[in-house]
């Protein structure tokens, strides 16, 4: 079966089609939003201390072992404290936002999630995490990308999405994903001039079968169908109020894009600033305004899409955790396993999900981290079956697992 | 403390005999002294060049610069490729005089950390709520602290002669090398203190050994405060260190494996290079002590004794022996730079740059071993490279995706167009906008170099009106003179204007298909203007035509 890059690369009469019919167009990609499911990917690049993020108050190796960073115990009626989950488990008290959601039981935790692959080094974990291929570089495509692939075709440019400058590698691959930094200037901006787009449109229609014109064709019917939604113009919906900042910027726009039924599948973000080597701080400081964040941007999202969170899933990732001991200068060091978050669709949230190995110095992975209890293919492969109803092999290739489901859909 | 100033050490006595050919010009000395010259560079024999000289005169222009600018290719050919590009390898003779006159005015270039400092304090950091509450007016903030004066002055100075470099300099392959070095070495511009460390670490730790040797790069890298701030090391110290004065005064201190990691993994062994975790922990207990001198207000590098953890240490398998000081961090960047693993990873990220996203392993070996053989010396190596096969290969021709840095740049080049300061920070931004700010890349990889990388939606859109606004002349202070690049072109007749454009911006290179395309586009009345009268077209849209070439898929490849 041609894939639907090579399709476009051939450069065959549908596009043509497509170019004088928008409105086909938009029948199409509705019929294939009908079915209607969106995975939300949200990557904390930098390796999130999971350990701050949802904090093992109850565990009595947590005391100690981070005299300058290490959160206080949830105390009741204190809101400046780690917010109790279960009472082993804490959030910290930056993430307040995302309490609602918890207690609505539409927000799960999967802890002590990671690779089983050693590394420390950020790149080749992204990259694995990214690839869906722990320890082996040379996976071409990314495992979203192939998730995309394995579901009906759908002929919409926005099948998969990443907002920002350049395309994840985990959405590189033969699916065609759009990247962009905004839907406002996602457009060739001549004016009232129209043979400027025209004429740019037509030099990559050519029928050069490569990555530069393949795109280019793509991005053109993605400019235009966009034109026909005006998906800029859709305002945040049930007064939700997303923080300034990168990751509430992309969440807001792909809010916008499922509620103007552009056809949507698979929607990346990234959010950077999480590498705290130094001065990480506790309740207060650098983490916790980096979680300020993150809790308020997810939170803004669910609120936004409402009734549609129904059919959405977010999915938040970081290529490894942290050192369970504090460094030398107030921060963490790369350490190994970490937390996820699951959030949306028919996700069973107000649970803490995952074996927790513990926290005792004989417990820690190399006498320092976090052991990984859950493979993240565990958890994404869990996601993409029962969310996207993508079947795991292809996502996850040579991936058997003895680990027991972690069963977060109903 | 102008160009004098960036001299590093001499490295051979090339550049005088260039001198003396440059100097009567004429490129036969150099070529002599540049020993056998491979006949796959040799100069075009005596009676004119051959299309396949051009071909390669034009291949060497854009790998080896930001791009050809009208009249390149016969300024390579009359003093001859290998000439030419031994100039490239050794300017130190070339005359920049024009550049550094357009730089003249960005006085924060010149600046040592010390003054900038001085200069540029940090705004109070009471001072949003001061104006929330009413404390200090908007006003009287502007005039304390007026935009010229804040620190965010000197990254942006920076920026912008990183352009005007870029775009005027005559010693192309060096910028294309600091670039290059830069981002080898990556620091994040936004981070902390760095805003007054990262033009000097530019000046004083890249720069001078853009062209010289791989290991000083390392050393000057090593020490230099950019680096011990951007990757914590000034903080790293040995464990249970009490802090002696300063705001941290009695607190314990300890081991920070950040930079130890990184110069392992992404400056020197490469991530495969056979290192443990083990390694990494050695490797920065050897770094402990390298610090910073009063970061806020000094900031030189320091070697503090008292941080230093002094017992031994193993490095992939060298003893470091109790008691080295300061020379530790010194013998750690002796092994890790001599490591063989060090020179098959700087030879593949320089195959990559020159040749190709999939670097040929053939060359690459030749390279490492040039690397081995020199003790990493980078002319040597890039000679290696400019008379290799692989580089002139069919298949590498045009094959390499412009950055989106590069992409700007050129097509300013191309269209033979001139910049100073304050065009250079909107073309800085210009770049930002499809993809890379300048100075901006937050992780310590930097900038990818693969295509894959730069291709995307947003960003082709971004490459496009970028484009339309550069021929138009939305870019203030970017001098266009269109006019000048169709000279002698009829402008009536719209085949005549577009085979000029496509000859000097893409040297007609341009596919069957965008040529047809081009020629179909010169239909619209929209391109071609008519006259009055409608007896025929009057004259052509040049800045639109030149536009759709900057913008078509064949102006993004080098």
């Amino acid at each position: 079966m041609p894939t639907r890059r090579t399709f476009l690369k051939a450069g065959g009469c549908a596009l043509v089609a497509y170019a004088a019919a928008p409105r086909f167009l938009l029948r199409t990609a509705r019929a294939a939003e009908a079915n209607g499911k969106v995975l939300v990917a949200v990557f904390q690049r930098g390796a999130v201390d999971g350990l701050s993020m949802v904090i093992p108050h109850g565990d009595a190796g947590y005391t100690g072992v981070r005299p300058s960073i290490g959160l206080l115990p949830p105390r009741r009626g204190e809101s400046d404290r780690a917010i109790d989950l279960d009472g082993l488990f804490a959030f910290h008290p930056a993430l307040a936002p995302l309490v609602p959601l918890w207690e609505n039981r539409a927000l799960a935790v999967v802890h002590a999630c990671g690779s089983p692959d050693t590394t420390r080094s950020h790149f080749d974990a992204q990259d694995y995490m990214e690839t869906g291929t722990p320890g082996i570089k040379s996976t071409p495509d990314g495992w979203l990308a192939r998730a995309v692939k394995t579901r009906p075709a759908s002929r919409t440019p926005f099948r998969a999405v990443a907002m920002g400058p350049a395309l994840p590698r985990t959405l590189q691959g033969d699916v065609g994903a759009i990247s962009m930094q905004s839907i406002e200037r996602f457009d060739v901006r001549a004016g009232t001039d129209a043979s400027a787009r025209q004429g740019f449109e037509s030099l990559y229609e050519q029928g050069v079968r490569d990555l530069l014109h393949g795109t280019g064709r793509e991005t053109f019917e993605a400019v235009k169908m966009l034109r026909g939604v005006n998906a800029a113009r859709i305002a945040p919906a049930n007064g939700a109020d997303y923080p300034r900042g990168q990751l509430g910027e992309a969440l807001r726009q792909i809010a916008q894009l499922i509620k103007a039924n552009v056809g949507l599948e698979v929607a990346f973000a990234d959010m950077q600033g999480w590498d705290t080597h130094v001065g990480q701080g506790a309740e207060r400081g650098q983490l916790a305004l980096r979680f300020r964040e993150f809790g308020a941007a997810l939170a803004a999202f669910a609120q936004d899409l409402g009734g549609k969170m129904a059919d959405v899933v977010v999915l938040t990732m970081s290529e490894f955790g942290r050192t369970v001991a504090e460094n030398g200068n107030r921060g963490t060091d790369h350490g190994h396993a970490t937390a996820m978050l699951v959030l949306g669709g028919g996700v069973r949230g107000g649970r803490v999900y995952g074996r927790w190995p513990g926290l005792a110095g004989h417990q820690l992975f190399e006498g320092r981290d976090l052991a990984v209890t859950t493979d993240f293919r565990t958890l994404f492969a869990e996601v993409a079956t029962r969310h996207l109803g993508a079947p795991a092999a292809p996502l996850f290739p040579g991936f058997t697992t003895r680990e027991p489901p972690l069963a977060l859909f109903a | 403390m102008k160009g004098g100033a960036r001299c590093g050490a001499a490295r051979s006595v090339l550049p005088v005999l260039i001198a003396l050919g440059a100097l009567a010009g004429c490129g036969a000395t150099a070529a002599g002294a540049a020993g056998p010259a491979e006949p796959i560079t040799g100069a075009p024999p005596a009676g004119g060049a051959q299309p396949t000289d051009d071909r390669r005169i034009l291949h060497a222009l854009s790998r080896l610069t930001y791009g050809a600018r009208p009249g390149d290719v016969e300024r390579v050919r009359a003093i001859g490729l290998s000439a030419w590009i031994d100039r490239q390898l050794g300017p130190r003779t070339i005359d920049d005089s024009a550049t550094d006159r357009a730089l003249a005015e960005l006085t924060t270039l010149r600046m040592p950390i010390l003054e900038l400092l001085r200069e540029y304090p940090r705004p109070d950091p009471k001072l949003r709520e001061k104006i929330a509450s009413g404390a200090m007016t908007r006003q009287e903030m502007q005039e304390r602290y007026p935009m010229e004066k804040r620190p965010i002055r000197i990254a942006a100075e920076l920026q912008a002669a990183k352009v005007v470099r870029a775009v005027t300099s005559e010693r192309q392959l060096e910028e294309v090398m600091v670039d290059f070095w830069f981002n080898h070495f990556n620091v994040f511009a936004g981070k902390g203190d760095l805003r007054w460390y990262v033009s000097a670490y530019e000046r004083e730790a890249i720069r001078p050994h853009a062209l010289g040797t791989f290991p000083d790069l390392v050393r000057a890298t090593a020490r230099h405060p950019a680096m011990l701030f951007y990757l914590d090391n000034w903080l790293s110290a040995r464990p249970d260190f009490i802090v002696p004065a300063g705001p941290n005064r009695g607190r314990k201190a300890g081991l920070n494996e950040n930079y130890a990691r990184e110069l392992m993994e992404l400056h020197t062994l490469g991530v495969d290079g056979g290192y443990t975790q083990k390694d990494v922990t050695e490797v920065a207990r050897a770094f402990t002590g390298w610090t910073i001198d009063r970061p806020q207000t000094s900031g030189r590098f320091v070697f503090r004794s008292a941080m230093h953890d002094a017992a031994e240490k193993v490095v992939v398998g060298h003893r470091i022996p109790a008691g080295g000081g300061q020379a530790d961090g010194e013998r750690v960047i002796e092994i890790l730079t001599r490591h063989p693993s060090t020179a098959r990873f700087v030879a593949t990220k320089l195959v990559r740059r020159f040749v190709s996203d999939t670097p040929p392993p053939a060359l690459v070996a030749r390279v490492a071993s040039t690397y081995t053989s020199t003790a990493g010396d980078i002319p040597a190596m890039l000679r290696v490279i400019f008379e290799s096969r692989e580089f002139y290969g069919e298949d590498v021709y045009r094959a390499k995706i412009k950055k989106p840095f590069e992409f700007v740049v050129s097509a300013v080049r191309a269209l033979g167009a001139s910049t100073d300061a304050q065009g250079g920070m909107a073309l800085a931004r210009a770049s930002a906008e499809i993809g890379e700010p300048l100075y901006l890349a937050q992780p310590p990889t930097g900038y990818a170099d693969r295509g894959e990388t730069w291709v995307n939606a947003g960003a082709l859109l971004a490459r496009m009106n970028f484009a339309l606004g550069l021929a138009s002349g939305r870019y203030p202070h970017v001098s266009v003179e269109l006019s000048a690049l169709v000279a002698g072109a009829d402008p009536g007749s719209p085949s005549a204007v577009l085979d000029r454009l496509l000859a000097a911006l893409v040297a007609d290179q341009a596919g069957p298909a965008t040529r047809a395309v081009l020629t179909a586009q010169l239909g619209d009345p929209q391109i071609t203007r008519l006259t009055t009268d409608d007896r025929g077209p009057a004259n052509t849209d040049v800045a639109k035509l030149a536009a759709l070439v900057i913008g078509s898929p064949e102006f993004q490849r080098r």
